[in-house]
Order: C-alpha cells, then structure tokens, then sequence
C-alpha cells in the first residue's frame, strides 16, 4: 500500500517534470522563431525575389547588378509621369538616408523606372534631382525593364487616360535586400517612419 | 440669503459663456493656410497642390468639396494655370500595388456629403506640366461641376512630398485644430 503510494507521487513529480521541461523548450523554440522572423533571417519566399540585371544609370552609364554585391540595398519601381507615391517614395527614402548618417554609405538605394519610353536617363536625372543624390535611377529598354520586372516580382501596367495619354499601375513596395542579396524585408509607405527607420538600420547594422 | 443665488446665479452664467465659446466650431483651418470658395451649394475647402520635382510632366490637385444644395453634383474637371489638362483620378493601393483610374464621369457629390480629394485617394491630376509649382505661389485655375458649372479657385502649393496642406517642415501633424479629427492615425 505505502509503497504503491510513493510510486504514485513519483510518477506525478515526473509528469510534473516533464511538463516543465515542454514548456520552457516551447518557449525557447517559439523565441527563437520570433528572433527570426524579427531578423528577417528566414523570410518565406526569399529566394524568389531578386536576380541580376544591367540598365543604364540617370549618367548614361551601364549599371549591373554586381556592383550591388556585398553591400544592402533598397529597390523600389515607379516613373516620372507620378504624381503621388514615387515623389513621396523617393522624398522619404531621401529623409531616410539623412536619418542614417554615416551609415547610410552602407546602403544602395535604386529607383528603377516602370515607363522606359518617357523616363529616359535625362529625365530620371533632371527628376532625381531633387532628392538625395546617392539615389540611383535606372532605365533601358522595354525588354530590360520588363526582364527586371519580372524578377522582383513587380506588377507594371499602361492605363490609358484622355488625349491618348496614359498613366501606370505599378507596386510600391520597398524592397530591401541584404549583403547576401537576398530578400530581407520590405517597406510599405502606409506603415509610420519609424517602423520604416527600424527596418533600414536593422538591414545596414546586419549588412 | 439674497446673495447666494446671485452668485450662483453669475457662476452659471460663467460656466454657460465658457462652454458656449468651447462649443464654437473651431476655424476650418488655421487662418493663415484657409481659404475656400462657396458657389451654388457647393464648399469648397482648400485646393492644394505642391511642388513637383524638376521635370515632372503631371502633378495632383487636392481640395475638399460639400455639397450643401439639394442636388447631386459631379465634379467633371476644370483647369489648372499651369497645365494642359485636368482629370479626375482615384489612386488606390491594394497588396502593393499602386493602381490610378480615370474617373470618366466625374466625381458625385451627394447632397450633405463631403468629398475629401487627398493623397492616397481621389485626387485632382494635372497633366501636361508647363513649369512646376511654386512653393507658396498660389496657382490660378477652376473647378467644373456638371450643375454648379464652372468656378474660379486658387490653388496652394505646398513643399514636395506633403502628405496635407498644412503638412509643412517640421509640423507634419499640423496646428492646435485637430483635437476632434478621430481620422489620424499613429
């Protein structure tokens, strides 16, 4: 009797153990998980987005994807003929690089046009003008542009306006890509600047 | 005894004046950015634009507009000083992805309703750029409506990239006025 008593406290100390032992290694795990995710270590899809390219600079000069190698980068698409969210875009993304000081010589931030046939190198140049000037923007061909397109994943449409004019649907995203060139976060114009902040500082301090 | 009611009588009175002049509808904006026009049962509160980098061949027009009349209203065009032509957008944004549409027939404006063109949303757009607005030049133009017809505005113009008309350097979240607006974010 006594003895089959005491096995049964033991038996139930056990369980108690072994309870105590799930639970702080799920713990443990789900932080893990969670530092992941806040690092953007594992970002789902990643290796998706990206790929190499070679346009033509707001200079006329080539400018190939391998001279990203190494350093993070900022990526966006948009054109000229916008009248609201590629000036935004590019004036907080200039507030940004400020922001970062320094650091900012980390960072590679290109502005790669949608509307090939209107923003020529000339007039990315003479539009980039207003905003930081380490900004690259880039064009080329149909064919290049649609080429790079397709990589990031970037929807781009003509739709056509009055007087045979048109304008662009296009995404908006900010994309950030690490050292490694692989997709580590991404900006949206709706969050507040101070998430945007976080997410750059993160990808320039990760490299 | 005669006393005490007077002076209750008088804190009442200062209570009620107090509240009265907490309950005054506050400026539309702060007086030195206001302006607005009023025409055929139609508010018109503020149009604005801003400055477009060097360059820029279109630009967007905002303005607040009430209809107080009994009829609905489109707001069908007009022009702009500095442009070919104006239309009537609605930017939207959806899984990324920025879309803009041509609003063919206008804007409707029902009675008692009050339609807010701004960033993000319907908005004014000005193509065919000849020169990029001015910080702080007002720029001439008109606002058309299918019933109201045509009438005479000013547009503001405010810095590049200002998200409000009163969204100026330093001063994003604009003045004291704003207590009430339950449509901010943060």
């Amino acid at each position: 009797m006594a003895a089959n008593t005491t096995l049964a406290r033991v038996r139930l100390v056990l369980w108690g153990l072994v309870a105590i032992a799930a639970f702080i290694g799920g713990a443990l795990f789900l932080g893990q998980l969670q530092e992941a995710a806040r690092q953007g270590a594992s970002l789902p899809g990643a290796a998706r987005f990206g790929g190499d390219f070679e346009l033509t600079d707001q200079n006329g000069k080539v400018f190939s994807s391998q001279s990203l190698k190494g350093k993070p980068y900022a990526v966006f698409f948009g054109f000229t003929h916008c009248p609201d969210i590629c000036p935004t875009t590019l004036l907080e993304m200039s507030k940004h690089l400020e922001a970062l000081g320094p650091k900012a010589d980390k960072l590679n931030v290109l502005f790669i046009t949608v509307d090939p046939s209107r923003d020529t190198p000339g007039q990315l140049k003479m539009y980039l003008s207003a905003f930081d000037p380490r900004i690259v923007g880039l064009s080329g061909s149909e064919a290049q542009i649609a080429d790079v397109a397709k990589k990031y994943r970037i929807i781009s449409e003509k739709v056509a306006t009055s007087d045979n004019d048109y304008t662009m649907n296009h995404t908006a995203t900010v994309f950030l890509f690490d050292g490694k060139g692989a997709l580590a976060a991404t900006l949206s114009w709706q969050e507040d600047e101070k998430t945007r902040s976080a997410k750059l500082e993160r990808l320039v301090d990760n490299g | 005894m005669k006393t005490m009611p007077n002076n209750v009588f008088q804190a009442i009175c200062a209570c009620l004046v107090v509240a009265a002049i907490a309950a005054l509808p506050t400026p539309l904006s702060p007086p030195a950015m206001a302006h607005g026009y009023e025409h055929a049962g139609l508010k018109i509160k503020h149009p604005w634009t801003r400055v477009t980098p060097p360059g820029a061949k279109v630009a967007g027009g905002f303005v607040t507009i009430t209809n107080t009349g009994k009829q609905t209203d489109h707001l069908v065009g007009g022009n702009f000083a500095l442009s070919k032509r104006m239309e009537i957008h609605e930017m939207s944004m959806n899984d990324g992805v920025m879309r803009m549409k041509q609003l063919d027939k206008g804007l409707e404006i029902q009675p008692g309703q009050t339609v807010e063109l701004k960033p993000g949303s319907f908005h004014l757009m000005f193509m065919g750029l000849s020169a990029s607005p001015v910080e702080g030049k007002p720029v001439k133009g008109t606002l058309k409506f299918e019933k109201a017809g045509e009438i005479d505005v000013e547009f503001a113009v405010a810095p590049l990239g200002a998200k409000s008309h009163s969204d100026e350097e330093g001063s994003a979240t604009g003045g004291g006025h704003d207590h009430g607006d339950h449509h901010k974010h943060h």
